[in-house]
């Protein structure tokens, strides 16, 4: 017989409904990911046990690792299914929902909140229309370099699920829009919103309630230097609670 | 007027765009998608956006763009929007670059160019390997800002499944799928935007993304807008073979140096950087001196099918080619190509800056799509507040970017498509504004009974698939009609198997009748929706090989061996303007060109008597018909291509 691959996947049938675990077994294939495997059982959704059950549900869109949509806990470890090849995974391959966010439907969830906080943290560029006003500023390469690294953020959540102060249960507005906001405090034209950027990071939820832990840049797939943004922005945080309160 | 608003379906770059001009305008817009706008297709863009900036001073221009553009599509495309749309291109790009897109830098901090295919000049900004998820962010951010203004209403995980039609016939909203809760609602809106992206997964694994099935743009076609060359599919000549994805190798790897080769010996077996120089083939620089490894797409991905399968010389064998940029530094690739060689090693386990890469064509972009108008001015420009600009056959319903069939004619040029998408969006405003003033009553003044017909008619569309208990799989039907439509209605293309395949979409599509709806649930289940996208996905193919059978030349993307008129080696494009002005002038002097050239040149003008025209594809009483229509080529001379 042919080589088997068994997977066990955490099933939630709605978003209250109790989380239970299924197992599967796919034929393995060569040059197979996570992705290929879930939609093999899409293809012929039967269990281990041989029962015909629905589909596994999950998110996905460009599988190439820029749309952030296919983000969830592999073996224990939160990262893009897309990426995750079964060569280089342990049987049974265990997939799980992130932890952080409402589950909607098996692996599935909901990360809303990761968009609210960029409205909070005002990640764009005031600009005044979309008229002829001529190119931007001229920006050095090395200043190009540092703001392109930065905006390949793709609201994936894998910082925050790895995040040990980032819960359900606060509201801690998480590395991913922290360094959003540095991102645009860097930008020429961005930086006329800094001060409003930096009050939002002083307010509960915002810089203070990071616990310093480095997760966040151990788990970001792109590699995104997070905990320097945030460190970026601890020291602009200060600056500007001292000038706030001599201006007051 | 009473409240009015726009209702905009996909926000991708196109309809990010039209979202944030329009509500620049002060007119209100509601935003729906399949998915969070941030996650949309485009994102995947990876190359470039092309502008005539000559920043390298190389004397480029719009007007060089606009040609470069209507020759690679093989004069298909109208002009005017061409033009319109080259000429603007410095502005979208400057404009871009103000709303923060993190643009590759020249050492003085001016936006850098790079080349790409079928130009000879750097035209292509770039923000690294990653173009369009960076201007898709940008875009985002300035909707995501009108969103906290209140002009913006976002409807994200919400699917259109089509246009309420109003007794004259006129668009007055849409018919709205929630794909969590299951509801289907109709949402009025005085005009509603297809900005909906392309159908790749018509053809199962191709460089798109997993939610570009055309569904919306097909339902429109359903409803009876017309659909226009829809037999034109772009197909990319350097793709990475995979299996749940055919992920792209950017035509930037050749535009910052990559070299394409085979191995002389069919059936070398050593390590491509144990091939000596002279043992490897460089087929494309040799074949085409002047644009080398960057003819256009169509010309390389029929390159690469005639070296391995005519020419048995694919790499071990298979249908693969090496692409290789080895001799680049590695600090130059990670600085300008970073994003997609890491794809490339993530997903391939070999590092592209060791060893060639093994490439290969794959489905990648439709030229083909919605038909949509357009008011041109007297020089040749487009009327920027004319309603009918961009506005499908159907009253009120518009659509922009991969969705319509405008501006790349019978092949798309590398980087011009994020392009189009935006220049469309922004360009559109104006005029959908202007439509919305003119009109007699506000759709949110209309009866409900307008709405409730079509909320019932689709409530039991879905109803009856949910209920389906048949015994075929959607899933692996789906991969039944991508495999009729990748082995035959591809880059070569022969009118027995056409109509063969018609046969099989045929079979497929009774067979869709016999669906089991393999997911019963009534919270957040796609598979209902996707059985609804597997139809209109069966409709869709149908027109591609219609369109592909009716059209008995060869075209751009559209290669029938039959119908090639085989240029001469020899032959010069500009003899041929020559022989047009002598015929207007009274008559050709045939023996100022060699006979071989007059034939072919009395051939080639046949043939754009009977097929330079759009076909145009509308379905009436449930069956689709293929027409042809007459293309605006008033400003550029067709001519024949040359590349080499
Ligand atoms: C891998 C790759 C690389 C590319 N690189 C380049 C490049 O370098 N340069 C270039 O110019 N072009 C490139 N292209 C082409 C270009 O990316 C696309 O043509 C373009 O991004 C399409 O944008 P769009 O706005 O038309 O649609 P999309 O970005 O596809 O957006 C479509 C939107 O519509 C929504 N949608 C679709 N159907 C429905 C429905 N029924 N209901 C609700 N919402 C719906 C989707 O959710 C999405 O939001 C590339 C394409 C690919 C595949």
């Amino acid at each position: 017989m042919s080589r088997m691959l068994k997977f066990k996947i955490k099933r939630q049938d709605s978003k209250d409904a109790a989380p239970y675990w299924e197992d599967f077994t796919v034929p393995y294939k060569s040059n197979s990911n996570v992705i290929s495997c879930l939609m093999d059982i899409q293809a012929n959704p039967v269990n281990s046990k041989g029962e015909k059950v629905s589909p596994v549900v999950w998110d996905c869109s460009c599988l190439e690792e820029v749309c952030g949509s296919c983000t969830m806990v592999i073996n224990g470890q939160v990262r893009q299914s897309c990426s995750a090849l079964v060569d280089k995974l342990e049987e049974p391959i265990r997939l799980e929902p992130m932890t952080k966010f409402p589950v909607v439907r098996d692996l599935a969830v909901d990360r809303s909140r990761m968009f609210d906080a960029l409205k909070k943290v005002q990640a764009w560029v005031p600009a005044d229309g979309y008229h002829d006003l001529g190119p931007g500023e001229r920006i050095s390469p090395e200043h190009q370099h540092v703001a392109y690294k930065l905006s390949e953020c793709m609201t994936c959540g894998c910082c925050v699920e790895a995040c040990p102060q980032y819960s359900k249960n606060n509201d801690f507005l998480g590395a991913a829009a922290m360094n959003q906001a540095r991102l645009f405090i860097m930008h020429p034209t961005g930086k006329n919103l800094r001060n409003e950027r930096l009050n939002v990071l002083m307010q509960k939820g915002g810089i203070s309630d990071c616990g310093n832990a480095q997760n966040c840049v151990e788990a970001c797939p792109k590699s995104i230097p997070l905990t320097e943004s945030i460190a970026d922005l601890g020291k602009q945080v200060s600056k500007q609670f001292w000038n706030n309160l001599f201006s007051s | 007027m009473a409240d009015q608003r726009v209702i905009v379906i996909g926000g991708g770059l196109a309809g990010l765009a039209a979202t944030m001009k329009i509500a620049e305008l002060g007119t209100k817009v509601l935003l729906i998608s399949f998915q969070p706008v941030k996650r949309s297709h485009s994102v995947c863009a990876q190359g470039g956006i092309n502008g005539a900036v000559n920043i390298k001073g190389e004397g480029d221009s719009p007007e060089i763009h606009f040609y470069d553009t209507v020759k690679g599509g093989d004069f298909l495309a109208n002009q005017p929007l061409c033009k319109d749309m080259c000429y603007h291109a410095p502005f979208v790009i400057y404009l871009l670059d103000r709303l923060g897109v993190p643009f590759n830098r020249t050492p003085e901090g001016n936006l850098d160019f790079r080349r790409f295919g079928g130009t000879l000049h750097h035209r292509t900004a770039f923000a690294g390997a990653t173009t369009g998820q960076q201007l898709l962010y940008a875009l985002d951010e300035q909707v995501r800002r009108f969103e906290t203004q209140g002009l913006v209403e976002k409807m994200e995980w919400h699917e259109y499944l089509g246009a309420v039609l109003d007794s004259e016939g006129r668009c007055v909203g849409a018919t709205i799928n929630n794909l969590r809760t299951g509801e289907i609602r109709a949402e009025r809106g005085d005009a509603v935007i297809l900005a909906t992206g392309g159908p790749g997964l018509v053809y199962g694994r191709s460089t798109n993304s997993m939610v570009c099935t055309g569904t919306a743009t097909t339902s429109a076609y359903l409803q009876g807008a017309k659909y226009g060359n829809a037999e034109f599919i772009q197909i990319h000549p350097s793709a990475i073979p995979g299996r749940d994805k055919l992920r792209l190798m950017s035509e930037s790897a050749r535009g910052e140096g990559g070299r394409v080769w085979v191995p002389k010996n069919p059936g070398d077996e050593r390590k491509p950087r144990d091939v000596p120089e002279d043992e490897r083939f460089y087929f494309l620089e040799e074949k085409y001196p002047r644009f080398g490894n960057l003819v256009p797409r169509d010309v390389g991905a029929r390159e690469i099918y005639d070296i391995c399968i005519n020419q048995k010389l694919g790499v071990h064998g298979e249908m693969k080619v090496y692409l290789d940029l080895t001799h680049k530094s590695r600090e130059f690739l990670d600085d300008r190509l970073g994003g997609i060689l890491e794809i490339y090693e993530k997903f391939t386990g070999v590092d592209p800056r060791e060893e060639p890469m093994e490439i290969f064509p794959a489905v990648h972009y439709s030229m083909g799509g919605i038909w949509t108008d357009y008011e041109s001015t007297d020089d040749g420009f487009i009327n920027h507040q004319s309603p009918r600009n961009q506005m499908t056959s159907i009253p009120g319903l518009y659509a922009a970017g991969e969705a319509d069939y405008q501006y790349h004619g019978a092949n798309r040029l590398g980087a011009n498509s994020l392009l189009s998408c935006i220049y469309t969006g922004l360009m559109m405003g104006p005029g959908v504004n202007n439509y919305l003033k003119n009109l007699p009553e506000a759709a949110s003044q209309l009866p409900s009974s307008v709405f409730e017909n079509d909320e019932k008619r689709w409530k039991e569309r879905f109803s009856d698939i949910s209920s389906m208990k048949g015994s075929e799989n959607p899933y692996a039907l789906h991969s039944e009609l991508a495999e009729a439509m990748i082995s035959n209605v591809l880059i070569v293309r022969e009118n027995d198997k056409l109509q063969s395949t018609l046969d099989v979409i045929e079979d497929i599509e009774s067979r869709w009748k016999d669906i089991e709806c393999v997911d019963t649930q009534d919270w957040s289940n796609p598979v209902p929706s996707f059985v609804n996208q597997l139809w209109n996905m069966i409709q869709l193919s149908k027109i591609i090989t219609m369109g592909a059978l009716k059209r008995d030349e060869f075209r751009g993307s559209h290669y029938k061996p039959e119908f090639d008129l085989n240029q001469p080696d020899d032959f010069d494009p500009a003899d041929y303007l020559e022989y047009e002005e002598q015929k207007a002038n009274g008559g050709v002097h045939k023996d100022q060109f060699a006979p071989s050239h007059v034939d072919y040149m009395e051939r080639f003008e046949k043939n754009n008597e009977d097929w330079l025209k759009s076909s145009i594809a509308t379905y009436n009483n449930g069956k689709p018909a293929v027409d042809f229509e007459s293309v605006d080529t008033s400003l550029i001379a067709p001519r024949p291509r040359k590349y080499d």
